[in-house]
């Protein structure tokens, strides 16, 4: 189970945070600076996996991360997920945001946090890996996206009817 | 109208949008609070209006806030309005928040149950795949029993993405409604084996969570797995089958001599570092369930430590770390192929990354010997030294003390090197592991007689540089160290070289700083070194030295005796007490040595932590029954169970004051002083004792001056333990001479001309001898103790739930069918039922057959008591179950009278499928099990029969059968007496005697819950 998908910049400022179970919303922006403290202050060729913060987890639990450029993925899993195959879950992620956006950069996440959101939602599930294809989250989302499209031109031509 | 939509459409152009909102909040870096603070102002105008767009745009705001921290549950209702827009960007939008900040406490989450519902139904699969994945994240116990029985029938959607969103999100229902997996759970078995590789993933890892928790219950899956692993190219499906063997084997160790094989070829064959990582765990985990007997597996081993080494020597860090995890899984049950590597390891510990180094520490508690002990514990040394966190420090001194701890000090060769060790340790700083330095040292001291004389001196030169070592008091851990010397010097103060000495040292003044229980150990050790001084004094015949001693107890006590600590001030008055008499007596010329130190008298032991529980309890002893009457409620809650021993509780936890400002201080103190001044029976301080009480300084209000030395202190006189080593080589060295020049000896002895072949090999571990001849006090258990294993499981655990025995289910239903009740609730829209009297049930049941799913008993008693509303439906809930209890019980009594097996319908029986033997179940684990070519379908449908008369009378009710049967003798005799024209009322008498009779027969509450209604019971030709 994957308990929670954390994206900040090298200035620990969240990008994204998804939460797989409740927590306070002050609790989970400790767990964001918490583990940003923890990431942040490792060097760039240290493994990318560490024992999880006080805050979230426990023994059970594993942060495991990468950094690209300005921005870190963490996802924070328990024993259940195989350490390898969540680093390359988050390589697919970072290459679907990539081809989503048309070289990602962290002004996309910034500004279009919602639409990170949409497309995390067709990997990950309630805390469980759902889609690891890349072809398929891509066109899953590009499907919904284009009905979104075709919803606003309806509505904008309904009202320019008026 | 136009006007208002113009004006609407107006002010939606000067909404901010997300990216204005974020592009706002960049631009206010100074003052950021203060313009989120104006934009939530905004976003509230904005829910209010009705223009849907503008509502999720505000939404879509709020659901960025929350990221930010911001609390946005007040919006909950406005988040479930836009949830349930129509249009697909709306709905998203909704449940993306939803998903966000929705959790079991949202009261508004009871709203959506119907919404939810209508989108999961619905005809645009990226609505219902919206729905699943927001509710994925939201869903409670009472959506997960509402919602059970429709994801259930998405997870037979024509949609594979349908399907596999289903399939994961049985997961999270299982979790929060655990009576839904039985019922779901064939269906769910099917789904390994959908055509969508989406969809087998989903369920492949459904059903490994759930596994994972409680392997035994799906044993049985077992073949399919296996089948699964040797055909699936999907690593990640690989990645989890791999991991679900893993936890299976331990349970069925013919499970792992199965896998071997596939396992090391996947080893040998694959690419993926991450498959061959879990390959090479769980052919672990499976040597480990074989461990003994296995000759042959040997080779497994090698292959594996070989692959790790590879993994080890990796310059990805990240497989170096896995590497080291994964070694020390095998270090549990195979440490010699491990030690083989210790260079390896010992190379990890140079790491700059900590998570390496913290695993190769882990790795070394298992290599080391009582050869490399002391050269591995020097290395450890070293890096103490060097570490630049405290946590990792601490972690290295944990270790230490671990390693050299370890099965009895099994691998301590010398305990004045330990001792040495352990004295060089309490010069870290900030460590927060004083206590367990100190507990090492009284547990070596105690137990380990040779060392005591060592012990002592090393604990008393640490207590006369105590004031060097615990500068900052408050927060440095390391003064427990203290606690542990003044017990031990007290306790063996007669290997004291200069017991005044210390005695002095236990009695500064700043020894009042100490933390309250260390205090209490110092009063009271200063009272045993008291008697030893008196002894040695008195032998000397020199009384004016031993009533210094008594003048210096009498003059440093007072200090304690105003402690703030309650412990501290009884021991210490106590003791004063003591003194001044001794002291008289001494002025009378009264020898009292003998007597002081006869208070002291006698030995402890150790004894075992577990001692106390294993006393076994004598018979006839009730522990629950009252000595006395139970006092009244409101005292015994008061009262809290209190340590004898309060060492643990306040260690850290320093008495929270309860913060009062000055004035109402100030007004108390002077209305307590009215009240002592007109209170005659007040009896009044004597000012001299108040004005000392001011003077004295007291833990709280002494200003401490912390001491923040850079430098590691050097304590002169205190040992170097490196001078160990040396000794012990010159020793083993000196050791081994010896034993050559025996053997030479012996061989001359012999006159064996033949040349030395093997006393050149290196020493084994037997030759080692220990310096000093250790003599390991046993920890004592009380005489008849009780071998008792006391690991309970958290009770708490949420997966304790789905502990459910699921073996048996679907085709396989012998033991076990489904019962009723275990039906998933299914939401009815039948009101036509309503109405209908039971005379006419007969058509219902027609339609039953039809109608498949939409069918459950439970419901057809709820459509019985009138169709609710659906919202209020839930709310009335509980009290309806309480009710269907009773009918429940009454109908299914009238099915037991009939003597004839009712055929159920195929259409009712939709999850509760037909049942066979459960012999044939388990022998078909066994067969799998004990053959090597894997069947390619395992599961051999079975004949169908018609479901046992009594099926939902369940085995833990056998007892009460006869019941039943006297129950149904009664009836049916009774029967025979009313006419059916008249059966109808009659019925309702029927059922009111039955009731009694259950009643009576006190079986009435075991029998609730087990006992439920078929539909096809109230057929009147039953009757």
């Amino acid at each position: 189970m994957i308990k929670a998908i954390l994206i900040f910049n090298n200035h620990g400022k969240p990008r994204l945070s998804k939460f797989y179970e409740h927590y306070s919303e002050d609790t989970e922006q400790q767990i964001i600076r918490e583990t940003f403290h923890l990431v942040s202050k490792r060097d760039e060729n240290v493994c990318n996996f560490l024992e999880g913060g006080m805050l979230i987890g426990g023994s059970d639990y594993k942060l495991i991360y990468r950094h690209y450029a300005t921005l870190y993925f963490v996802f924070c899993v328990d024993s259940s997920e195989s350490e390898l195959g969540i680093l390359d879950l988050i390589q697919v992620f970072v290459e679907t945001l990539d081809k989503c956006f048309e070289n990602v950069c962290e002004l996309d996440l910034i500004f279009h946090v919602d639409k990170v959101h949409n497309i995390l939602a067709e990997m990950v599930m309630g805390g469980m890996v759902l889609e690891t294809n890349m072809n398929e989250i891509i066109m899953q989302v590009d499907a919904q996206n284009k009905m979104e499209k075709s919803e606003t031109f309806i509505f904008q031509s309904t009202r320019q009817d008026r | 109208m136009a006007l208002k939509i113009v004006k609407g459409s107006i002010d939606r152009m000067f909404d901010k949008n997300l990216q204005d909102l974020v592009r706002g909040i960049r631009n206010h870096k100074e003052d950021e609070a203060k313009y989120i603070s104006t934009c939530i102002d905004e976003i509230k105008q904005e829910l209010k209006q009705d223009n849907i767009a503008v509502k999720a745009n505000a939404v879509c705001k709020l659901t960025y806030l929350q990221m930010l921290g911001y609390d946005v549950s007040w919006a909950a209702f406005n988040i479930v309005e836009v949830m349930s827009s129509s249009k697909f960007t709306y709905k998203r939008i909704g449940y993306l928040a939803a998903s966000q900040c929705f959790h079991e406490s949202t009261d508004v989450i009871m709203l959506t149950t119907n919404q939810i519902r209508k989108d999961l139904s619905s005809p645009n699969q990226y609505d219902t795949g919206v729905a699943l994945t927001g509710l994925s994240c939201f869903v409670t116990p009472d959506l997960a029993r509402d919602l059970a029985n429709d994801i259930m029938t998405l997870m037979s959607h024509t949609k594979p993405y349908i399907r596999k969103k289903a399939v994961l999100i049985m997961y999270k229902v299982f979790l929060k409604y655990p009576e839904s997996l039985r019922p779901a759970f064939p269906r769910l078995k099917e789904k390994l084996e959908d055509p969508d590789p989406g969809v087998q993933s989903a369920a492949v890892n459904v059903i490994c969570e759930l596994a994972r928790r409680n392997p035994k219950n799906y044993l049985s899956l077992a073949p399919l797995f296996f089948k699964l692993m040797t055909s699936s190219t999907n690593n990640w499906v690989l990645i989890k089958i791999i991991k679900l063997f893993g936890a299976l084997t331990p349970l069925e160790p013919r499970l792992g001599k199965k896998l071997i094989e596939p396992l090391t070829n996947l080893i040998h064959s694959t690419s993926a570092m991450s498959l061959l990582y879990e390959c090479v765990n769980t052919v672990i985990a499976v040597l480990i369930s074989l461990s003994s007997g296995m000759p042959n597996h040997s080779a497994s081993i090698q292959l594996c430590v070989q692959k790790l080494r590879i993994l080890i020597e990796d310059s990805d860090q990240n497989l170096k770390y896995l590497g080291l995890l994964a070694m020390s899984k095998i270090l549990k049950t195979h440490p010699k192929s491990v030690q083989s590597h210790k260079d390896l390891i010992l190379q990890c510990l140079d790491d700059k990354d900590e998570s390496i180094r913290l695993r190769a520490l882990d790795l070394l508690y298992g290599m080391v010997s009582k050869k490399n002990l002391m050269e591995i514990v020097k290395k450890l040394m070293l890096h103490v030294d060097k570490a630049e966190g405290t946590t990792y420090r601490d972690e290295l001194l944990t270790k230490i003390i671990d390693i050299c701890s370890q099965s009895n000090y099994q691998y301590i060769t010398n305990f004045e090197w330990y001792i040495s060790i352990l004295v060089e340790l309490t010069r870290l700083e900030g460590t927060r592991h004083g206590h367990l330095i100190a507990s090492q040292m009284l547990d070596v001291a105690i137990r380990v007689k040779a060392i005591r004389a060592f012990a002592v001196a090393q604990m008393a030169t640490l207590l006369d540089n105590a004031h060097l070592l615990t500068g900052n008091m408050q927060r440095n851990g390391i003064c427990e160290v203290s606690y542990a010397a003044a017990w031990i010097c007290g306790e063996f103060s007669e290997h004291l070289e200069n017991p005044m000495q210390t005695l002095e040292a236990m009695l500064r003044p700043k020894v009042a700083t100490l933390p309250g229980h260390i205090q209490a150990v110092y009063v009271q050790n200063a009272a045993k070194l008291f008697a030893t001084v008196l002894k040695s004094q008195e032998g000397n015949t020199d009384s004016t030295a031993a009533q210094e001693t008594s003048q210096l107890m009498i003059e440093r006590l007072p200090l304690f005796v105003q402690s703030a600590n309650l412990e501290v001030q009884e021991r210490a008055s106590c003791i004063l007490q003591l003194v001044k008499y001794i002291q008289k007596l001494q002025q009378k010329d009264v020898e009292v040595a003998e007597e002081v130190s006869a208070l002291f008298a006698g030995e402890l032991n150790p004894v075992a932590p577990k001692a106390q529980k294993k006393v076994p309890v004598p018979e006839g002893l009730d522990l629950d029954a009252w000595i006395n009457e139970p006092p009244s409620e409101s005292e015994s809650e008061d009262e809290q169970p209190k340590a004898i021993f309060t060492k643990e509780e306040t260690k850290h936890s320093r008495p929270r004051h309860i913060e009062v400002d000055e004035k109402e201080l100030a007004r108390r103190r002077e209305a307590r002083k009215q009240e002592q001044a007109n209170n005659p029976f007040y009896i009044k301080a004597s000012p001299s004792s108040q004005k000392v009480y001011q003077d004295t300084p007291g833990v709280e209000h002494i200003p401490v001056v912390q001491i923040d030395l850079s430098v590691p202190l050097k304590v002169p006189g205190l040992p170097m333990s490196d001078q160990y080593v040396k000794l012990e080589e010159e020793r083993r060295q000196k050791e081994r001479a010896e034993k050559k020049k025996k053997e030479k000896k012996k061989r001359k002895e012999k006159r064996s001309g033949r040349g030395k072949k093997h006393d050149s090999g290196p020493e084994s571990e037997e030759d080692i001898t220990p310096a000093h001849m250790v003599d390991i006090v046993t920890e004592e258990m009380p005489e008849n103790a009780l071998p008792s294993d006391d690991d309970d499981k958290d009770p708490n655990d949420p997966h304790k739930a789905l502990d459910i025995d699921l073996d048996n289910l679907g085709e396989m239903a012998g033991r076990r069918p489904l019962a009723d009740s275990e039906k998933l609730p299914v939401r009815s829209h039948r009101a036509v039922e309503a109405a209908k009297s039971p005379g006419e049930d007969g058509d219902a049941e027609t339609v039953a057959t039809q109608q498949p799913k939409k069918k459950s008993g439970k419901d057809k008693r709820d459509d019985k008591k009138k169709d609710k509303d659906k919202e209020r439906k839930k709310s009335k809930d509980e009290k309806k179950k309480k009710k269907h209890k009773h009918e429940e019980k009454e109908e299914d009594l009238l099915r037991g009278e009939v003597h004839e097996p009712v055929v159920q319908s195929e259409g009712i029986s939709q999850v509760a499928e037909l049942p066979t033997s459960t012999s044939a179940e388990v022998s078909d684990l066994d067969f799998w099990l004990s053959n090597a070519p894997v069947p390619s379908n395992t599961q051999v449908e079975s004949p169908p029969l018609p479901l046992p008369l009594i099926s939902s009378v369940n085995t833990p009710l056998i007892h009460s059968m006869n019941y039943w049967s006297v129950i149904c003798c009664f009836f049916s005799r009774n029967l025979s007496l009313y006419c059916l024209p008249m059966w109808i009322s009659d019925l309702f008498f029927c059922l009111v005697l039955i009731f009694l009779t259950l009643v009576f027969f006190d079986t009435a509450s075991s029998l609730k819950g087990h006992i439920t209604l078929s539909s096809s019971i109230l057929q009147p030709s039953s009757v």
